[in-house]
Order: C-alpha cells, then structure tokens, then sequence
C-alpha cells in the first residue's frame, strides 16, 4: 500500500553514513510532497510548536494582566480576544493534534512493525488540511482577533460579537478534516497494517490508545465541524438556528458543542496515557501490570466519553433528572481513569527503575492526572459544580488535564522518541532541570486557581475584586517559571540535532519494534521486515536481551 | 494587595451554603487522600526499586491480577456513586422552588443586572434581600447568555434569552457579599457585578419604605395591559374575540393543535411574543407578534400582572358562550375554564 518514489535511491554507497528517512533526499520539495509518516511526523511537529509558543505568548498576556485586580496591561476587549485565541490555539492547533499527529504518526508504524500508515497520501492531505485551517484562524486572529471564547456560545457569537467569528468557525472546520483523516488512517493502519504475527494483544498500550483516540477523531470531529457551519450559516444569513430572537435556542448549541468537545478532552488525554504506558514499562524494564484492562480502559473511555457532555449544562436550564443522568455517567470515567492509574504503579512495583527525564514527565503526568481526575469528579459532583461552575475552579481542573497530563505525556513521549526520531541524544542536565521547572511551575500557576474558584473568583475576568490577588499573583509567578521550563527543551532539542552524542538504535534498552530499527530509522523503516514469533509477549524484558551498555542519558 | 482578608472558603451567608460545603469537604478528604497515597506510593517505589549497578537490570515479570484489578474498579465506583447521590440531593433542593417563596425579578442585559422587588422596587447591580425569608428571582435575558452567581450564598443559574430561568435561596447572615455574571458575556463581563444586601428583616422593612416604591410588577403590567389595548380582545368575562385571561395562569389549557399544557410562564411569554405558536383550542389568530415591542421587563410585568388576576366568581358572573364561538368549537372551550 504505501508507495515511496525513495525506495529504490536509498541505497548506501560502501563506506557512506547510513541512508535514513531525513538525510535520503533535501530540498523543500522532498519535504512539503513526503509522504513517508515519519516526515510527516516532523512537519507536524514543527507546525504544533509554532502554534504553542503562540498559544503560550498569549497564556502570558493573560498572566500578567491579572497581576493586578485593575485593567492595566490591556483593555477588556483585547483580554477576551486573548483568552479566545489562547484557547482556540492551544486546543484546536496544539493539543489535539499533538501526540497523535507528531509520535502517533511517527511511531505506530514502526511499533506495528508497517513500512507506512495505510494512505500515507491523506497522511499528507492531513497535514495539508491543518495547514489551511490554522493559516485561515491565524489570519483571523491577527487581523482583528474573535472575542467568544474558544466555546463560540450562541447567541452572542452569532449575533452580538463584532469580531471575526465566522472565519475562525471555518478554519477550525477545515482544521477538524485533518484530525478526521489522521483518526481514519489510524484505524485503518492498526487493523490491516500489523505485522505477521503482531496480534491484537501484543499491540503496544501506546497503539491500543490511538485506536480509542481514533475512534473519537472519526465519530466526533463532524459533530464539531457541522456546529461550526451552523454557527457561520446563522451569523451570515440569520438561519435561526441558536438565536431566539430568530426562532432558535441558544442551548441547542451548547448541546451540539460539547457532544464533541467533551470526548475532545479525550482525545488530549488518551495519547498521553498511552506514552506513559510506554514510558513506565521502559523505564522499569517490566511488562504493565494488567495489559488488557489498561487497553480496554482506553476504549471505555472513548465510550463513555460520549455520553457525559451534558455535565457542561447543569446550569443551563437542563431538566433537573437530565443533570442528574449526565452526572452519574460522568462518575463512571473515573472508573477507567482509576483502572489506568492503579496498573501504572503495579507496573512499578518490583520494576528497576531508572531515573531518566521521559521517567519523570511519566510520574509527573500520573500525579497531576490524579489531581485533575479527582477534581472532575468534584466538578461531576451535582452539588459542588452549582457553586464552582464557570469557576476558576473549573480552569485548573482542566489545566491539570490538559497542560499538566496532556501536555507533560507529549513532552516525555517527545523525550522518549527524541533519539528514535533524530538519532541524537539531548542533554540529561537540561532535560532534568526542565521538567523539575515545569512540575513546579505547573502547580504553582494552577493550584491557586483551585482557591480562586471555590473562593468565587468567574473565569473569564478581566478585572476581579481584591481580596482575590494573593493568588492570582502567585498564579503569574507560576506561569513564570512555567514559561522558563518550556523554553529550555527547545533549546536543547535543536542543540542536540548539532551537537547531540549520537543515541544508537535503542539508547534505553527498550522494548518495543520501534527500537529494534536504526536510529534514524531507514525510508521503509525496517531494513528487513519484522515478524513476530507465536511466543512474543508485549514489553518482554529479559537480562539475557540487555546488551549491558549502561543508559547513556546521564552521561 | 491585603493579606488581612485572605481566607480558603468564602463567607456562607445561605442555607444551601453549609449543605454544598459540607459536600465539598467531603470530596476535598477524599481527593487529597488519594492524591497522597498515590504520591506516597511512586515516590517509594521510585526509590525502593530504582535500578542499582548490583541489582536486578530488568523488573520481576508480573503480568496482573484479577481480583486487584475487580478491588481498584469497585473502590472508586463505591466512591463516587456516594458523591453522586449526595450531590444529586443537594442539586435537587436547588431546583426545587418552595412554593410559598417571594417572587423577585431580574433581567440581565450587557452589562447589568436589573432587579425588581415584589413590592415594585428597582434595583441595578445591586440586591436588597431581609435574612431568613425564600426568595425566587424569575430570571431572563434581554440579548445574551448571563448566569447569575452570588458565592456566598453557593448558587448560580444561567439566564437565557427567550427563556425563564429560576433561582432561589434563604439568606441567612445579614452582611455584603458579591453577585457575579458567570456566563462570559462580552466585552464588560467582568464589570457585569454588583452586591448582595442582607438584612435583618425590620432593617430590610425600613429600607423598603426609605425609597419610593413605584409601581409593583403587577400594577405595571396592568398599565401595560391596557396601554397596549390587550383588554380590547382579552375581556374578564368569554366575550372577548381572545380568551379570558382571568384566573388562567399555571392552569391546563387545549390547544388548538389539540394538546394540554399548562400556562406557565414560558407559555404566556410565548403567547405575547409568538402568539400563533400555541394557539388556544377555539379562538382564531388575531393577534399581532408583540415581539420587539415589549421589554423583557415589560413582559415579566404583564405576567405577574396575569398572575394577579383572579378567576371570575361564577355566582357573579355566569359563563356565557364566547362571540367567537361560531369560528371553532365550542366544547373544546370550557376545558380551559378554571374549576
């Protein structure tokens, strides 16, 4: 199925380095019409960083304006263009693409032992369709910005907000065709692209957690996108859609919104999981403990995931046996969210485990996840959310998810494949030190804001009484030492490309097809193709199979 | 930056307050205890079994174990079925408006609150209420979505355009406290705030007659009833072209289309901004849309002022067949005659 006009020129000369997928062909043509997953991988991964350090320009806005109970930095109309854009950056151009379209489409091939994903065309066109969706609200956000928040709630962004709604509602309508392609070619590469002999439940924890996200990607992105062009159709043609001053109801759109939006958090969430899976059995040099119920976990999930969106209305004029039925199915997440987190520390239990920085951006996203999860069943928690919803209470529950789970499994995952990815090492110092700054940082910036919210501090202020400043300023010095823990891998993951010791085929001794290919891996991935024995068993650590180099990370 | 009034939990002023703490100290106890034991457990793992030169280079090879697996899903289903049914019985009594309570109006536009007393006073951004009585507010919106939160009293619901919405709540500690816009709103979102007044209730009695009352919500509907012409069609007695509005709100009604429902707020906004939409079983559409025409405060008015008329005493004034009656049937009619 996949077809790569390189295979057949990458044959190496007697004596050259070794031929791999970055350094076969250069020029920007070999690189804008790749469609090799790995390539594919990386374009991703820069355009993503692009648009976090974008996102995260904004986050520091924000932060400083609230410095201060007064509007000093900015005037409200700015403020809420920066707290949109910061949202629909980070959500819809970050975190939702992140782990799978950057180490989902660089590594599911390699761990299922695949040459290619199965369309590596629309693996292209994915990206392509990302780029026109990001570059349409991008535009949209420099000329003049939208003011609705990254939730577009009707009616006011149908009818009241003055800003550029409906071309920011169709990039992130084209940008959805991207997620939808890639959750598409996922399930299609997983289920007619193993390896002979990679069955079901050999599959890496890391495969089995893109399945679920794909399953969400393909099931929920349209839900989205069609929203989206109701929005756009009733803010150009006042189809009556949202507004009521049209005929519509303007909860409709909350309904349709987060039918989509909540198994979005999923979507964020469940890749994460999945590399921390990786991470711990790696790192601990054990299988995980109780393979199928975490694999399942995943898919319980995605299922559930579904069925809870109403847990953003019980506030909205839902029947009181509504709310009541939406908070029930949401307590049942924490099931398999629990399930998950158990098995992590039985992984670790009796393991050998060593100290290196994917480690501890995996226990970091264990700690933070328990915080956030346990705060959403609070949130689920019909009596505590009629005093906390809208809340800042609510803002750092949905960090700890996204920034701190989402966001610390995507740096230790990017840690991880750093070396499978460009056959270089980083610097084990800098690596430490950052994710120490990050940890820290986090907590520092958001669990204040849990205070905040139970002390009745909106989300969504510009200017807020007094008393509550204390935290708000601890909140920015947070946020500080956050921005300084994120700006530190960039360095030194582009030092490594120059400069980096070069890591060898598996730097970490892991288990894992992935690791059993060059460093970079070669165009087609593997020089010959894998095949599994009947006898192989996922995450097989053995002291016979360790080739005795010690962990390089450190030195 | 005053570190003098730095508190944890917000005043409670409410009798929901101590019920939705209560419930919160409760899941805060049970987060941080899980959150500890799991923070206790990786880092003593992390430190009994980290990899040592002369130790073990791989991890004992240990695949699972079902009964732990059926032990770690029961425990956090057993806990958050319990926070489940008590917050479900706490959101209950948050939804359940006591029926004797006093009914307040408000009515959020970008970007103010606007309240109005049973007795007719009119309040912006602000909110008098005497301690130890039940309020209602009968909320709308006149453009966007807003969401009146008041955190000492642990409350919030969203107020929505074309919509009524219900909050109520018993004060139980005279003092200040903050009422907020939860629901973004627009550009002043942050500026949509104002104050709660607590008061005991012969201060709140004073306060009422300190300031010129006007004309309560009744009163000013019925000035609107007639200013718009209602009572030309809508006569006390069926001999008007529309029907009766006497003694007809919360009660059953058959529509046209041939279902009941009951005329409850909703209904009767409806019929004043929609009137075709749920058309009385019996009576042709003859009335124009009064959409655009009448405020949202305006309408609040014109149905308390529905509300305040009383059924006509059938020993007084006995039913006669409406004019209209020629135009539909006549025996769907008395279906909407209040026994």
């Amino acid at each position: 199925m996949s077809t790569n006009v390189a295979a057949e020129a990458s044959h190496p000369a007697p004596g050259d380095k070794p031929v791999h997928y970055l350094n076969w062909a250069y020029g920007v043509r070999s690189w804008l019409l790749t469609t090799d997953h790995k390539r594919i991988g990386i374009l991703y991964l820069i355009s993503i960083t692009f648009f976090f350090f974008i996102g995260g320009i904004y986050a520091t806005l924000i932060r400083l304006e609230l410095l201060t109970p007064q509007a000093d930095l900015v005037q409200p109309d700015t403020y809420n263009r920066l707290f949109t854009m910061h949202g629909i950056m980070m959500i819809f151009f970050f975190l939702i693409p992140s782990i799978p379209a950057v180490l989902g489409n660089f590594c599911i091939p390699l761990m299922i032992g695949a040459k290619d994903v199965a369309f590596p065309k629309l693996n292209l066109a994915s990206w392509y369709m990302f780029m026109i969706g990001s570059t349409m609200a991008m535009f949209s956000l420099i000329t003049g910005g939208v003011d609705t928040g990254w939730t577009f709630y009707t009616p006011f962004s149908t009818t009241y907000s003055n800003t550029y709604v409906a071309p920011v509602a169709i990039g992130i309508f084209i940008n959805g065709f991207s997620s939808i392609f890639t959750g598409v070619n996922f399930m299609a590469t997983i289920h007619r692209m193993r390896a002979p002999g990679m069955t079901w439940f050999k599959l890496p924890l890391f495969v089995w957690s893109h399945y679920a996200t794909s399953l969400i990607m393909v099931l929920g992105t349209p839900v989205l996108a069609i929203t989206l062009v109701l929005v756009a159709l009733e803010r150009l043609f006042h189809f009556g859609f949202f507004d009521p001053a049209y005929g519509g109801d303007p909860v409709l759109f909350q309904h349709l919104f987060w039918f989509y939006s909540h198994p979005a958090v999923y979507i964020m969430i469940l890749p994460g999981m999945g590399v921390v899976s990786e991470i711990i059995a790696a790192f601990s040099r054990k299988p995980v403990f109780g393979y199928r119920f975490v694999a399942f976990a995943s898919l319980g999930i995605a299922a559930i995931g579904f069925l809870v969106w109403g847990h953003h209305l019980f506030l909205s004029s839902q029947g009181v046996y509504a709310g009541m039925i939406f908070s029930a199915i949401s307590m049942m997440v924490a099931v398999p969210s629990a399930v998950k987190v158990f098995n992590w520390m039985a992984t670790l239990f009796r393991g050998s485990i060593e100290y290196s920085t994917p480690m501890f951006y995996a226990l970091g996203f264990i700690g933070l996840f328990v915080i956030g999860g346990l705060t959403g069943v609070m949130l689920a928690t019909l009596g505590i959310d009629i005093h906390v919803h809208d809340t800042y209470f609510v803002v750092a529950h949905f960090h700890y998810i996204m920034v701190g789970s989402a966001v610390m499994g995507y740096l230790g995952g990017l840690h991880y494949w750093w070396p499978k990815i460009t056959g270089r090492l980083y610097s084990g110092f800098w690596s430490h030190l950052s994710a120490l700054l990050i940890f820290l940082g986090f907590n520092l910036t958001f669990f204040p804001q849990f205070l905040l919210g139970y002390l009745g501090m909106p989300r969504r202020y510009h200017v807020y009484p007094e008393e509550f400043q204390v935290l708000h300023v601890l909140s920015t010095a947070g946020a500080s030492v956050l921005a300084v823990g994120y700006v530190i891998p960039l360095v030194y993951f582009l030092w490594s490309l120059k400069w980096g010791r070069v890591a060898g085929d598996n730097p970490w001794q892991a288990a894992g097809l992935e690791w059993h290919t060059s460093s970079p891996p070669p165009v087609h991935n593997f020089t010959t193709p894998p095949v599994l024995a009947p006898d192989a068993e996922p995450y097989h650590y053995d002291e016979e199979l360790l080739t005795g180099t010690p962990s390089p990370e450190l030195a | 930056m005053s570190f003098s009034d730095f508190q944890l939990i917000p005043d409670g002023a409410s009798t929901l307050a101590s019920k939705v703490d209560a419930l919160y100290f409760f899941a805060l106890a049970v987060s941080a205890f899980f959150s500890l034991l799991i923070a206790v457990l990786i880092f003593f793992f992390f430190v009994r079994y980290r990899r040592r030169i002369d130790g073990p280079q791989v991890g004992e090879r240990i695949h699972g174990s079902t009964p732990l697996e059926i032990v770690w899903s029961a425990i956090p289903f057993v806990i958050t079925m319990v926070m489940f049914v008590w917050g479900a019985m706490v959101y209950y009594e948050k939804s359940q408006v006591p029926a004797d309570a006093e009914e307040f109006l408000a009515t959020g536009k970008q970007w103010m609150w606007k309240f109005q007393h049973p007795e007719g006073h009119r309040e912006i951004n602000a909110l008098h209420v005497p301690v130890g009585k039940r309020i209602r507010i009968t909320m709308t919106s006149e453009d966007v979505i807003h969401s009146l939160f008041i955190p000492a009293f642990r409350i919030k619901q969203d107020v929505l355009p074309g919509r009524y919405t219900t909050l109520w709540f018993e004060a139980t500690r005279p003092g200040t406290y903050h009422l907020f816009c939860a629901e973004y709103c627009g550009a002043e979102h942050s500026r949509m705030i104002g104050s709660v007044y607590v008061m005991e209730q012969d201060d709140y009695q004073d306060w009422l007659s300190g300031g010129r009352s006007g004309l309560t919500p009744a009163e000013s509907g019925a000035a609107l009833f007639t200013q718009h012409a209602c009572d030309t069609c809508h006569k006390e007695q069926r001999t008007g072209r529309g029907p009766s509005l006497h003694g007809i709100a919360g009660q059953q009604v058959r529509l046209a289309s041939g279902r009941t429902l009951t005329r409850d707020d909703a209904y009767l906004r409806q019929s004043i901004v929609h009137p075709g939409a749920e058309l009385v079983a019996g009576y042709p559409l003859l009335m124009p849309t009064f959409q655009g025409q009448i405020t949202e405060e305006g309408i609040l008015h014109l149905i308390a002022y529905l509300k305040s008329l009383s059924a006509p005493a059938a020993e007084y004034s006995p039913p006669i067949p409406p004019e209209g009656a020629e135009q539909g049937p006549s025996s769907a009619d008395p279906s909407e005659v209040n026994p």
